[in-house]
């Protein structure tokens, strides 16, 4: 193996991924006086969160009457039962703080007539526990995702938070079940480093590229998630992933909920708003399983439109081009683009495309991250954190709705913040650690670096990307995940035979890909095996073999490790409790919008 | 007579030729800068013949085939592929814009795609963007309110819908850095003027009705280089890959100044 010389950093606390959360968290960090890094493989405003549209959800009361309890009831019917009940509290009760401090940082929300914040419908969202709907998604017009990360990175500034960026994190430094920080390879020197912090908090988002077609960005390739897998811990509830029902048919590219809280909808082939069979009360608002789901089985029954009558259309032409001007221009820029259509003329063309991971690394609601000793009882993981999509507090439980992902970026990304000063005394001393979980990480980075393999990276993330689009797509069942099993191992064998071409060290992005789809892999086979498991159907795990979800048998999180090829499995309970006497425990009942 | 020379290693050579290997019928051929720092070779260009009629119709997604089927060296940044995030800012048949959203087909014979012009170069098509980034840092992108106002933590600071429409137009830069990089002000006297990108996002701040440092922000930018070596050559709104006028936001500060130049 090449010699990499290291250079070292100490810190009280390392951020990894400077998206919403991960910068909520430094802005956090940096106010209570801790020594703080961030890491980011790309300059932060490039961060994914950029690209969320619609809204950020918090029962501000801005345009109706409204409660946290109401917005609480709808995430945990939203999650069909599988969200933990304290963290859900935590998480509404919070929100419509979170989204002032926002606010007073400088996010250029929309406004109604008196100049409060603009707050529009969404998907799931109700008022009075399912008996209205709630216009609860604040925004900024369709841009509000991309007004926050900038307002954020100009708030991180302000606190002067060092950034490291462009810099790739490798692995996790783990010793007796404790984090020590991470290693990381600076992509604009080729330099090696390692970040020794008593506190690490993962941020790095999900891992929507493990299919083929997604909304998620080329950079969304669930980093830590994968870090985690490799230090030997579990991730959980990977088999939720989300389709959201509005993607650019084609493209992929976005189209926010928000068109259809703006009053836009769906239609099939017969030029029916077929929702209103699916879903009679919420129509095309009920949460995005049931939209997706609908959509798949109009187009699985012919009903499709297009010459392969293999999608469907989004109508916002009916709508005042003056709203669509105000409230959804990105979009409308985007069909332009992307579709060739004039949203004021034609419909969008559609298709349910992934979009986001309810699953991920098992915290607390605190951020820290839990694990399964070996008497069967949740354990904190020492040292490390994680937040924002990365994670799985859980509070989106089986499946997320819209508008609620932004929310948890801030709440949870405060969280955290809060309680890592609450366990790291500034300018603590870091203890002596050994050197193989660098030498360990080095010497993986060093055999990609060199692999010298037949197969290129690009034909075997292919391969993965369409086995997880054919094999664990809307509907699921036995025979095909089965085979998704099966098949999913190829491009992990695969990998044995890979080759990277470019052997250098600065700005190497055939090498940064390369260890994207290593990680990519490992959470693509993990969702597979926890899918194949799970014999229910439950939020965006829909079984054709098992229809009905099985509170009796499934109510519990999957916990899945990756040991090679293998997965292993167990579970943690749901918590059926919540934080405060503010509020009592929702009971699960049938799920019908 | 003085000879000018440019520095060794500075002429952009002709560089390898790929030629289709899949008996493609829609050829097109793409021309792509190539320049590693970790050899003593001359940048050059590349050529690739790509076989359209199996291929996105963006640039971005023309130089993703490239990556994965021609030649995997071939480096450049990308990210959302839908023009929210600007990573994939670059040189393409001689205009700044977005791989992502420019089409390839509506670029008549051979695509030239070069890195961002006038900056240094890393590798390939990813330039050095750090110092865009510590002037855009210097105007304090930040919304700057006394305390006191802050108090009331139940509630928003109210805007005005007139208000908050001042700064549309403003608030969408992505900081792709297509503007600043087109402009010939910038590319002389990159290290003093701020160019057009951070002078946008000033007058976003400078303009918007929560802020109570409006002032303070003018005179920060009210300097003979900062500002004024603006020259409204307009390169910058030309190139906007999002449709903004970083030239009009210039105008407006300058005028602006002219209202508040007896108290700063």
């Amino acid at each position: 193996m090449s010699s990499y010389p290291i250079i070292e950093h100490e810190y009280d606390v390392i951020v990894v991924g400077a998206g919403g959360s991960g910068l909520r968290a430094a802005v956090g960090l940096a106010e209570a006086g801790l020594k703080t890094a961030c890491i980011s493989k790309v300059f932060p405003t490039r961060s994914h969160t950029a690209a969320a549209q619609g809204g950020i959800s918090a029962a501000l009361g801005n345009m109706s009457e409204d409660d946290w309890r109401w917005h609480m009831y709808d995430t945990v019917k939203g999650a069909d039962w599988l969200g933990d009940q304290d963290a859900i509290e935590y998480l509404c009760k919070e929100a419509p703080r979170a989204v002032i401090e926002l606010e007073k940082y400088g996010v250029p929300f929309s406004r109604t007539e008196e100049g409060k914040i603009y707050q529009r419908p969404f998907g799931g969202m109700t008022a009075n526990y399912g008996n209205g709907i709630a216009q609860r998604t604040c925004a900024a017009a369709d841009r509000t995702g991309h007004a926050i990360l900038h307002t954020l990175y100009g708030q991180a500034l302000k606190r002067n938070t060092e950034f490291f960026i462009e810099y790739f994190a490798l692995d996790l430094i783990m010793e007796n079940g404790k984090c020590y920080g991470v290693t990381a390879w600076n992509l604009q020197d080729g330099t090696i480093h390692r970040f020794r912090s008593h506190i690490t908090i993962l941020a790095t988002g999900g891992y929507g590229r493990a299919y083929f077609s997604a909304t998620s960005a080329h950079t969304c390739t669930g980093d830590g998630n994968a870090m985690v897998l490799r230090a030997g811990l579990p991730l959980q509830d990977m088999e939720f992933v989300q389709f959201h029902p509005t993607g650019i048919y084609g493209a992929g590219c976005l189209i926010t909920e928000g068109s259809r809280g703006e009053g836009g909808f769906l239609v099939n082939s017969e030029g029916e708003r077929f929702m209103e069979r699916y879903a009679p009360h919420a129509k095309d608002l009920a949460s995005r399983d049931v939209v997706s789901r609908s959509m798949t089985i109009e187009i699985n029954q012919g009903r499709g439109v297009g010459k392969q009558k293999d999608h469907i259309y989004l109508h916002l032409n009916h709508l005042d081009p003056k709203v669509l001007h105000e409230r959804l221009p990105g979009i409308s820029e985007s069909a332009k683009i992307f579709a060739g259509v004039d949203v004021t003329k034609e419909p969008i063309p559609v298709v349910p495309t992934v979009h986001y991971n309810m699953g991920g690394i098992p915290t607390n609601y605190y951020g820290e991250v839990i694990s399964k000793s070996e008497n069967n009882k949740d354990v904190i993981v020492p040292g490390l954190m994680a937040v924002g999509e990365a994670a799985c507090v859980s509070v989106h439980g089986a499946n997320r709705l819209g508008s609620n992902s932004l929310i948890d970026l801030v709440v949870f990304g405060r969280a955290a913040a809060m309680r890592a000063a609450e366990l790291v005394k500034p300018n603590s001393k870091h203890e002596k650690i050994s050197e193989n979980d660098t030498q360990k990480s080095l010497s993986r980075f060093d055999k990609l670096r060199n692999a010298n393999g037949s197969t290129s990276t690009a034909k075997l993330r292919d391969q993965m990307q369409r086995t997880m689009q054919s094999k664990c797509a809307v509907f699921r069942d036995e025979k095909i995940l089965k085979q998704g099993l099966a098949d999913i191992k190829k491009p992990w064998q695969g990998i044995e035979d890979i080759v990277v071409k470019d052997k250098s060290l600065i700005f190497n992005t055939d090498l940064v890909e390369t260890l994207e789809f290593d990680n990519l892999i490992r959470q693509a086979m993990v969702t597979m095996a926890s899918a194949e498991n799970r014999k229910e159907s439950r939020g965006a795990h829909s079984r054709e073999d098992f229809k009905e979800r099985d509170d009796e048998k499934w109510m519990k999180h999957t916990l899945a490790w990756q040991d090679g090829e293998k997965v292993k499995i167990d579970y943690r309970n749901v918590h059926n409790f919540t934080l405060s006497n503010e509020v009592q425990y929702f009971p699960p009942k049938a799920r019908v919008y | 007579m003085v000879q000018f020379s440019l520095p060794k290693n500075s002429k952009v050579v002709e560089g390898k030729y790929f030629k289709d290997k899949t008996n493609g019928k829609t050829l097109k051929k793409v021309k792509i800068y190539r320049w590693s720092p970790e050899s003593n070779e001359n940048p050059r260009l590349d050529t690739y013949e790509v076989n359209m009629d199996e291929c996105g119709p963006m640039v971005l997604d023309v130089l993703i085939k490239i990556k994965n089927e021609i030649d995997s060296t071939v480096t450049f940044r990308r990210s959302c592929r839908e023009g929210v995030c600007g990573s994939c800012a670059m040189n393409i048949d001689g205009t700044n814009t977005l791989a992502c959203t420019k089409s390839a087909k509506d670029i008549v014979g051979e695509i030239k795609i070069y890195p961002l012009p006038h900056m240094q170069v890393v590798k390939d098509l990813v330039p050095d963007l750090n110092k865009l980034y510590k002037q855009y840092q210097s105007i304090e992108p930040w919304l700057q309110v006394e305390a006191k106002n802050d108090k009331v933590d139940k509630h928003e600071i109210y805007q005005s819908k007139k208000d908050r429409e001042k700064l549309d137009g403003l608030y969408e830069c992505i900081l792709c850095a297509c503007c600043s990089t087109s402009c010939p002000s910038y590319w002389w006297n990159g290290e003093k003027y701020l160019g057009p990108a951070v002078l946008l996002q000033a007058y976003r701040w400078i303009i918007d009705s929560r802020d109570e440092e409006r002032e303070k922000r003018l005179k920060k930018v009210a300097d003979e280089l900062k500002l004024f070596r603006c020259h409204t050559i307009m390169n910058c709104t030309n190139s906007c890959p999002k449709g903004l006028n970083p030239a009009k936001a210039i105008g407006s500060i300058k005028k602006m100044l002219t209202q508040y130049s007896k108290n700063l």
